[in-house]
């Protein structure tokens, strides 16, 4: 998968922000960037950059979403020449999940050569080297767990971390773990000391998709509410001290309502949700500010559990 | 009626003369190819003395036509261009024969398969198929005169695989009178049926039915049975295969053990200690085992992995001590035997789907979640549980769940359906409502009951009150919804018949595991030089007329290994499987291939070249006259040799230069 040569210790990615990053998504934005350069892989943010071509567009225009995305990847490749595949870092999973559409429509002949069409009159050309790759993908095939377990300078111990991967991480394109059953996010959240909480929910839509196009919670009340407190008792209910997503909205649907449906159903919630990078950047080190803590609305310390002075003295080296 | 189109065309006296016969193959021929146009180009061809057309050639007129052409003296060689030498060249060679002369003076011209079935362009069809004709009449021009040869066939039969299937051949082959070596490679001979309970759709007990067929092989002075061994080598042809078994330690005698089964009591180990493999690990068994009370042979087995002597060298040896016949033999190792047989049946079964590839059903990760072979060993009154229904954390399940389909029907993992886990998941469900009360469902995407006397089974066990669900299963989950769902594993379905979700709650899953190929099929495959299919399934000769031989004579099939199939199919099977091998023995002669290999004399330079390459070793080198040699009787005709000789010493007859080269003249000279 990897393109960076086994031996050098840095490499650069081109990153797609997406609209979320100067949005509901700083907190991720900020903390990956954060996170990836602590680690020695800076993300290059793409120049002139679009709209991923997700949200409400395929449904209008599936051929106009598809060169939207399409634009990107042509960038991509334009700020890396050469015959060598460019990767292209997309962290919100609904940009993650168009970008690999349109990948995967430049792949087939008939669709290919529409967008080539589309791309030429913007004096675009695209040879298909480019792939989007997720962050968690990057992180635990090329980054690698060692690297990251070895950065660690403040073992996350004890915290019981849920992974909630959402419904587009890892189908219906991505690859790089079980389409049902994922567990690189778990093993992350091993990486950097945390305990990874087993559940069956990692995957179940968190309703983020039904508001799309209007205010959360506005489009598709019912639903939407039912959906995300359904996996926000579940994590408390496993006694989760963070739930951790990688994806904007996941992020904003599951941290912002959980008073009004405790409300609503009647439960009690109050379960912080952060964005894995940000746990990350904890264990790496990473000022908060930097990280982007003080943007969560339900944050509070981590319950790390001290640790023997000689094992901590160790994890400090 | 054929139509008469002979013509004369000028022939040395005593050249060939040759006849050309142009099938229609119904319309699948003729559809497409203009066959008259065919059969007048043919006359054109030189040594062409005759050419015909006719509507089925394979049939008995049309092979008449051939015989009675060549009685007569109008032609003395053929060529038949119709479908391909594997679907008729035996036929047109016997015809040939029949006529008076060599089988080899034939060539087939295969303008069904080459032609009218992969070009549509009827004008292009016909220009090809006239090219394979001229290939055709080129190349049987220089055939040679040669007889047909014969080989003796050795009375002997190998069974592999000591299931139904391998028991049921084994003994209908011992009953007419032919020695059988049944070849098994767990301790016990019974394959999965062994495992069972009860069968659909009788529900007559399995043990019952099977366990007086497994002793009646033990007993039968015609069978030779190797348990705890296997194939390792096979060579040789059809009508004389040696085969080489190995046979594992048991390290206890079988012809002195009794199966008193003193030396379990005695061990050291007071409790089991590893998982017991017959019971799928739902119990524990000692170092030194038996699978199952009738197992047969019944004798013990010493398993060194787990034996405090062979890992430590400090044991008491209890079970020594115990033993009143003496039988152990902590020295045994490995022995081989070596027998020749004429015939091979393979009967080498199946294994289970396994569910951890579904993650999304929960297998191994709740343990309520079972496999319908562990339910079987639950159910078993000699299994881990006396046939008690306990799950794994000691409860009573009131609800169960049965999903269908695991593994099967799913493009994921495999497309075919199964045809057995239906009716045994309707099995499942009556024996589990009737054992436990409890409510069962069962998840279904269509019920295939298509046997004798199982749609009828079906509809017993619906009116029984089992609930059937039509939906494939999305998760098992123990996520929660309602307070009623609370420390259940949830089933989620869509329920195609309502149009809506389902959330079952139930305490046990049961997944109707698919039948998959046996993990070693390739390799085992290799060995007996037969093939697979894309499933991994061994391939029959012809699926519906040749559906337990195999493309290498001499090699049968018999029961699951061939394709998923239910015990009456397997039994079946396995009877038409030992008839046929049967039918070889008893004929006492096999035919053998011309198409083998020789050396000139004259142009071989002696570099040994050919000698290590032949993969049938069927080249000896004369070092007095310094000329390699082959053993025509093993040649295989593989050509290797021929290929490979720098001094184009080595020829194969039906394969000589000039007939290749001949052939493609006739394709280019034509184009
Ligand atoms: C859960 C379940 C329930 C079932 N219930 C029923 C039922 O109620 N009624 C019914 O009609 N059918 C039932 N079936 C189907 C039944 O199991 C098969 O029809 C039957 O077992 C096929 O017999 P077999 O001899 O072909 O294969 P197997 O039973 O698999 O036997 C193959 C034997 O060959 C041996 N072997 C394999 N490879 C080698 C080798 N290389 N060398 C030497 N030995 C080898 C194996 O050890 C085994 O002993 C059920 C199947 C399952 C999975
Ligand atoms: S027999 Fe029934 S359960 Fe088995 S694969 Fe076929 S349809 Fe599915
Ligand atoms: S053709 Fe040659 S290499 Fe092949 S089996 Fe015969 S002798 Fe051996």
């Amino acid at each position: 998968m990897t393109t960076m040569p086994a031996s050098a210790d840095t490499h650069t990615y081109p990153y797609y922000p997406g609209c979320s990053a100067d949005g509901v998504g700083r907190g991720f934005a900020g903390s990956l960037h954060a996170v990836f350069e602590r680690l020695g892989f800076p993300l290059v943010d793409l120049v002139d950059w679009n709209c991923c071509g997700a949200t409400a567009w395929p449904s209008v225009d599936d051929s106009q979403a598809l060169a939207l995305g399409a634009r990107n990847l042509a960038l991509a490749e334009r700020a890396r020449p050469g015959s060598e595949p460019v990767d292209l870092v997309a962290s919100c999973a609904g940009c993650y999940r168009a970008l690999l559409r349109s990948a995967e429509a430049l792949a087939r002949g008939p669709t290919r050569s529409r967008l080539a069409g589309a791309l030429e009159a913007v004096g675009l050309a695209v040879e298909g080297r480019a792939r989007p790759r997720h962050p968690v993908d990057v992180l635990v095939n090329d980054v690698g767990l060692d690297r990251i377990r070895a950065a660690v300078v403040r073992p996350l111990t004890g915290v019981r971390v849920v992974s909630y991967y959402g419904c587009q991480l890892v189908r219906p394109l991505s690859t790089f773990d079980d389409e049902h059953d994922p567990v690189s996010m778990d093993r992350l959240v091993e990486a950097i000391g945390a305990e990874p909480v087993d559940w069956p929910l990692k995957t179940r839509c968190c309703g983020g998709s039904c508001y799309c196009g209007g205010p959360v919670i506005g489009a598709m009340p019912e639903a939407t509410m039912q959906l995300s407190y359904l996996l926000l008792r579940e994590a408390s209910r496993r006694g989760a001290d963070v739930i951790a997503t990688v994806c904007p909205l996941c992020q904003f649907n599951l941290e912002g309502f959980q008073d009004q449906m405790a409300r609503r159903f009647g439960h009690p919630l109050d379960v912080p949700v952060a964005f894995l990078t940000q746990l990350i950047g904890i264990a790496l080190g990473i000022d908060d500010r930097r990280l982007g803590l003080h943007r969560l609305l339900r944050w509070r310390p981590l319950p790390i559990r001290t640790v023997e002075p000689e094992a901590a003295g160790h994890a400090r080296r | 009626m054929a139509e008469e189109l002979t013509a004369r065309a000028p022939s040395l006296n005593g050249g060939p003369r040759i006849g050309v016969y142009v099938c229609h193959c119904g319309l699948n021929i003729a559809g497409t190819v203009d066959v008259q146009a065919v059969v007048e180009f043919a006359r054109t061809l030189p040594n062409v003395t005759v050419a015909r057309e006719y509507r089925f050639m394979c049939s008995d007129p049309g092979q008449e036509l051939i015989e009675q052409d060549l009685r007569e003296g109008l032609v003395n060689r053929v060529v038949v261009a119709s479908c391909s030498p594997l679907m008729h060249e035996a036929t047109f060679r016997r015809a040939t024969a029949e006529g008076g002369t060599s089988p080899y003076l034939f060539q087939m011209a295969s303008i069904r398969e080459l032609v009218s079935w992969v070009t549509a362009d009827p004008e292009d069809a016909t220009e090809k198929a006239k090219a394979h004709v001229a290939a055709a009449v080129r190349r049987v021009a220089l055939h040679e005169y040669l007889e047909p040869r014969e080989a003796p066939v050795h009375p002997d039969v190998l069974v592999v695989g000591g299931g139904i299937a391998g028991i049921h051949a084994a003994l209908t082959l011992a009953d007419a009178g032919k020695h059988v070596y049944l070849v098994e490679r767990e301790s016990t001979i019974g394959g999965h049926m062994a495992m069972f309970d009860k069968t659909f759709p009788t529900l007559d007990c399995a043990a019952c039915i099977l366990t007086p067929k497994m002793s009646a092989v033990r007993a039968h002075p015609n069978i030779t049975l190797w348990t705890y061994s296997d194939v390792v080598e096979v060579s040789g042809y059809t009508g004389d295969f040696t085969v080489r078994v190995r046979h594992r330690p048991r390290y206890v005698r079988e012809d002195l053990c009794t199966g008193c089964l003193a030396c379990i009591d005695a061990c050291v180990h007071k409790q089991g200690k590893v998982p017991d493999e017959f019971n799928l690990g739902l119990s524990k068994r000692k170092p030194v085992y038996i699978p199952f009370p009738q197992a047969t042979p019944p004798v013990v087995v010493v398993d060194p992995e787990s034996c405090i002597w062979f890992k430590t060298g400090k044991c008491p040896q209890t079970c020594v001590e115990a033993c009143e016949r003496d039988a152990f033999d902590f020295t045994q190792t490995e022995t081989f035997d070596e027998v020749k047989v004429g015939a091979i049946i393979l009967a080498t079964g199946f294994r289970t789907f396994d569910p951890r590839r579904i993650p999304e059903y929960g297998y191994g990760r709740y343990p309520n979640v079972y496999t319908s072979l562990e339910v079987e060993r639950l159910l078993n009154a000699a299994g881990p549980t006396a046939g008690e229904i306990v799950l794994r954390d000691g409860s009573r399940p009131t609800a169960i769940g049965i999903i269908h389909c695991v593994g099967s029907r799913d493009v994921r993992f495999h497309a075919y359906c199964s045809r057995v886990c239906c009716m045994y998941s309707l099995k499942l469900a009556h024996m589990l409502r009737e054992r436990t009360g409890a409510e069962i469902y069962n998840f279904y995407i269509d019920i295939r009951a298509p046997g004798k006397g199982y749609e009828e089974f079906y509809d017993k066990i619906l009116r029984e009150g089992v609930h059937l669900i039509r939906g494939r299963v999305a998760e098992v989950t123990d996520e929660a919804a309602t307070p009623e769902e609370e420390g259940h594993l949830v089933i989620r379905a869509e329920d195609t018949l309502l149009g809506m979700a389902r959330r079952i709650p139930v305490d046990m899953v049961v997944l109707a595991v698919g039948l998959e190929p046996q993990p070693d099929t390739e390799d085992v495959r290799r060995l007996f030089n037969i093939s697979c299919g894309g499933e991994g399934f061994f391939t029959e000769r012809h699926p519906k007329l040749a559906p337990v031989s195999t493309f290498t004579d001499g090699v049968f099939l018999a029961g699951a290994c061939q394709g998923p199939k239910d015990i009456p199919d397997t039994v079946a099977q396995a009877g038409a499987a030992a008839a046929e091998a049967l039918a070889m023995i008893d004929r006492g002669a096999v035919a053998l291939e011309a198409n083998t290999a020789h050396i000139d004399e004259e142009r071989c330079s002696g570099c040994k070249t050919c000698v290590g390459l032949c993969p049938f070793s069927a080249i000896t080198f004369d070092e007095e006259r310094q000329k390699a040699r082959v053993n025509e009787v093993v040649c295989k005709g593989c050509g290797i040799c021929v290929a490979a000789c720098p001094s184009g010493a080595a020829q194969q007859h039906l394969f000589t230069d000039e007939q290749i080269l001949a052939e493609i003249e006739g394709v280019l000279a034509y184009v």
